[in-house]
């Protein structure tokens, strides 16, 4: 059964919503964060509504509401989201305050908002949506859990719409803290360099990307998923899981059209994700793309709105090219892994 | 949707204020006893002042028992002691199957967080790093599974309170769709001070013991703990020749769309959860012998859960009880303990009592449970679990 992608909407790092061709002037940060570009709030919800909202909540209802609009749904049967991290802003603000204050008179609108499951209920309380709701957690796994209980829900009811996304959000509280993990580069000058120099460390992220799903195709869908699959600590069963996960998708690598990979820039990792793609594809096209999002829980939800517009536009933007081989891009498979632990494939295709 | 096979539930395990173990809980509502008492596990000015539930093991007795756990977050810990207790129970070799680990939680590890903070405030550089590694509710599924060695499936889910129903629906599906043979569902929360302060912000807290269901109650007492059922398809009961204890019937989860913490007075959120479970699993309001309430102790919850209880199933309505006045309000736990409880009155035959009710709630009038019972005849038996967001689940579990 084929899983149609009737609706996109991403609020990243680059400008990915409106008319603009397909990365046309892509976005350099200096330092080691990532942050999105945010659109005019306003011409999503009124202000009375925004007042309240943190950041990731804003940019989860902006990336929602794209996606029902492209897809022409006002009502969705259910909503989806993942997230690594939930709503760290008032996480850290209602921990910060609970501190100082040594727990007395705090206000609770930021506990309140505070748990994951506050970006997919407020859009439920937006739409008055009384259908399936949930909210993954899984770290790298967040949003390609999501999409596997969207698959599962629409085998049992294909004419359902479904509004799946992953949303993570950066704070202040939560750059400073990973920063001395280790794991962000330091005095990076330009993101777009970042697969130019080697270097210890990649660049911290964040984005809110959603999608209408539906086992009904839209007029103008041209992308359908596939299949998804997340592998927890393979070790060296990682090549042979790949090849299996092909084979349940009746597809030889040879099939594989593009390649996504979600290679960190790390120069202590990414040894899999380039083994992956010069040994199992070696006749594929291939292209990076975290040097535009950043890395963070959710960003394969980056992925899935780049190969969708990819398919679509049937045009693969130089900036992300890593090898090309001048294939028309039927097949697209997004490779994700998040630091050592987490691996996981998604699989799109031209419909 | 509908269930091919039977999903079976091969094993329990849980953790909560009233024992550590399913047979230490069982002598607890045997005795009609409550977990609920004073603050012992943290500093906090609410000390003395707000009643808890306390899982009746410190950090370091936990990590002692559970051998070379240190620095591991107590929600990872409880979660561990549940998961372990359920994964023995049912015998069956995690390692040989296709098994998964779905697990529920909210706070994941703040309570080490809580820590950390203290020192970081003050000096962003301050703070000993290994007190946040965990922070990630994600992380907490990683300990539990990186301790039963499932290599396989993981996935956390937090849908807040109701979050723990959604992990083992999540679970059952898995296996009726055959991506899965046995996967290990529920949830885990240890009490912290973010949680304490968050709640009693809300002015959701009775500073007496919570009396769920009752017309005087007040708010909700907090609780931690943890629970996990196994599950297992048709084919691996019988190529191992299990003795399950029940089956999952039917579940459903909704949203009530009302408000971000308060449910709708009608309860049209719980209402379509309960009246979609039923209708998935095949059975009539008359066919339930039990329900689990979510009865949280709140105005607003056992109002607006009462409401919906009493409109679904009328005037002949089945034994019910909230065992949240035993063990507290678990968070996203909650969902967990209270299946293997459900479980557990199928496989007793008994029910649960609901602790401190002295008058209903005048608009409604539904008299829970109030001694425990044995020796019924327990067939079907529902739970509910409802979240901030408007969240709301519900199971059911049938006897074999």
């Amino acid at each position: 059964m084929a899983v149609y992608i009737n609706g996109k909407g991403n609020i990243s790092p680059q400008k990915t919503w409106g008319d603009e061709p397909l990365l046309s002037s892509p976005r350099d940060y200096a330092g080691s964060k990532l942050e999105c570009v945010q659109p005019d709030y306003t011409q999503f919800l009124d202000v009375r509504q925004l007042r309240r909202m943190s950041r990731v909540i804003k940019m989860g209802m902006a990336a929602g509401t794209l996606a029902l609009r492209e897809a022409g749904v006002a009502v969705p049967d259910g909503i989806i989201t993942g997230t690594g991290y939930g709503c760290l802003e008032d996480t850290g603000t209602f921990l910060t305050k609970m501190v100082e204050s040594n727990e007395s008179a705090l206000n609770p609108t930021p506990f309140i908002q505070s748990t994951h499951n506050t970006i997919g209920s407020q859009i439920a309380l937006l739409l008055q949506c009384q259908g399936y709701n949930q909210t993954y957690t899984q770290r790298a796994f967040s949003f390609e859990n999501v999409l596997l209980d969207c698959i599962l829900e629409l085998k049992d009811n294909p004419k359902q719409s479904i509004l799946a996304g992953g949303v993570d959000e950066i704070t202040n509280i939560s750059h400073k803290i990973e920063e001395r993990f280790g794991i962000y580069r330091q005095d990076s000058l330009s993101s777009l360099e970042l697969f130019n120099s080697t270097g210890r460390g990649t660049l911290q992220g964040e984005g809110a990307a959603y999608f209408v799903l539906s086992g009904e195709k839209q007029n103008l869908c041209k992308v359908s998923l596939i299949s998804v699959a997340t592998f927890y600590k393979p070790g060296n069963h990682l090549l042979s899981d790949i090849e299996a996960f092909l084979k349940s998708c009746s597809l030889e690598a040879g099939d594989v059209d593009l390649v996504i990979s979600g290679k960190s820039g790390d120069s202590r990792l990414g040894k899999e994700a380039d083994l992956i793609t010069s040994s199992l594809f070696p006749s594929s096209s291939t292209a990076l793309f975290k040097h535009l999002c950043g890395e963070f829980s959710s960003a394969s939800a980056f992925a899935l709105w780049l190969g969708t517009r990819i398919i679509e536009e049937q045009q693969i933007p130089g900036i992300i090219l890593e090898r090309n081989a001048k294939r028309p891009v039927k097949n697209c498979l997004i490779y994700n892994p998040y630091f050592n632990d987490y691996h996981s494939l998604i699989l799109l295709r031209a419909c | 949707m509908t269930l091919e096979g039977r999903i079976h539930v091969a094993g329990a395990g849980v953790i909560s204020a009233i024992g550590n173990s399913a047979d230490e809980t069982l002598h607890s509502f045997r005795n009609n006893l409550s977990g609920i008492g004073s603050i012992t596990l943290f500093d906090s000015i609410h000390r003395g002042v707000l009643p808890v539930g306390e899982v009746k093991l410190s950090n370091r007795e936990l990590a002692v028992k559970l051998g070379d756990k240190k620095d591991v977050t107590r929600t990872a810990l409880l979660g561990i002691h549940a998961a372990r207790e359920a994964v023995q129970n049912a015998g069956v070799d995690v390692t040989k199957w296709r098994t998964g680990l779905i697990s529920a939680t909210t706070v994941g590890g703040m309570d080490k967080t809580e820590e950390f903070f203290n020192e970081f405030i003050s000096d962003s550089k301050k703070g000993r790093l290994r007190n946040v590694v965990n922070h990630e509710c994600g992380k907490t599924t990683e300990l539990i599974a990186d301790d039963l060695g499932i290599r396989g499936f993981i996935s956390t889910i937090n849908t807040a309170c109701s979050s723990s129903v959604n992990a083992i629906a999540f679970g059952a599906r898995l296996i009726n769709h055959g991506l899965l043979d046995v996967v290990i569902a529920g949830g885990t929360d240890a009490l912290t001070k973010f949680t304490l302060n968050g709640f009693n912000s809300l002015m959701i807290l009775d500073q007496k013991e919570c009396r769920p269901f009752d017309a005087s109650r007040s708010g909700l007492n907090l609780g931690e703990g943890a629970g996990f059922l196994v599950l297992v398809s048709e084919r691996v009961r019988k190529e191992n020749n299990l003795h399950t204890m029940g089956y999952v019937s039917g579940f459903a989860n909704t949203n009530d769309a009302f408000h971000q913490t308060a449910s709708s007075p009608d309860g049209r959120g719980s209402f379509s959860a309960m009246q979609k479970a039923l209708a998935m699993s095949g059975l009539q309001p008359a066919d339930i012998d039990y329900i689990n309430l979510h009865g949280t102790g709140t105005l607003n919850n056992d109002l607006s859960e009462g409401t919906a209880v009493a409109r679904l199933f009328g005037e002949r309505y089945p034994r019910l009880s909230s065992t949240k006045a035993c063990t507290g309000h678990t968070l996203g736990a909650s969902g967990g303990i209270e299946a293997v409880f459900s479980i557990m009155a199928i496989r007793h035959q008994c029910v649960f009592p609901n602790l401190r009710f002295e008058n209903p709630i005048p608009e409604i009038g539904l008299i829970p449970q109030q001694q425990f019972e044995a020796g019924l005849k327990i067939s079907h038996v529902m739970s509910n679990s409802f979240g901030f967001g408007g969240n709301c689940s519900s199971m059911i579990f049938s006897k074999e």
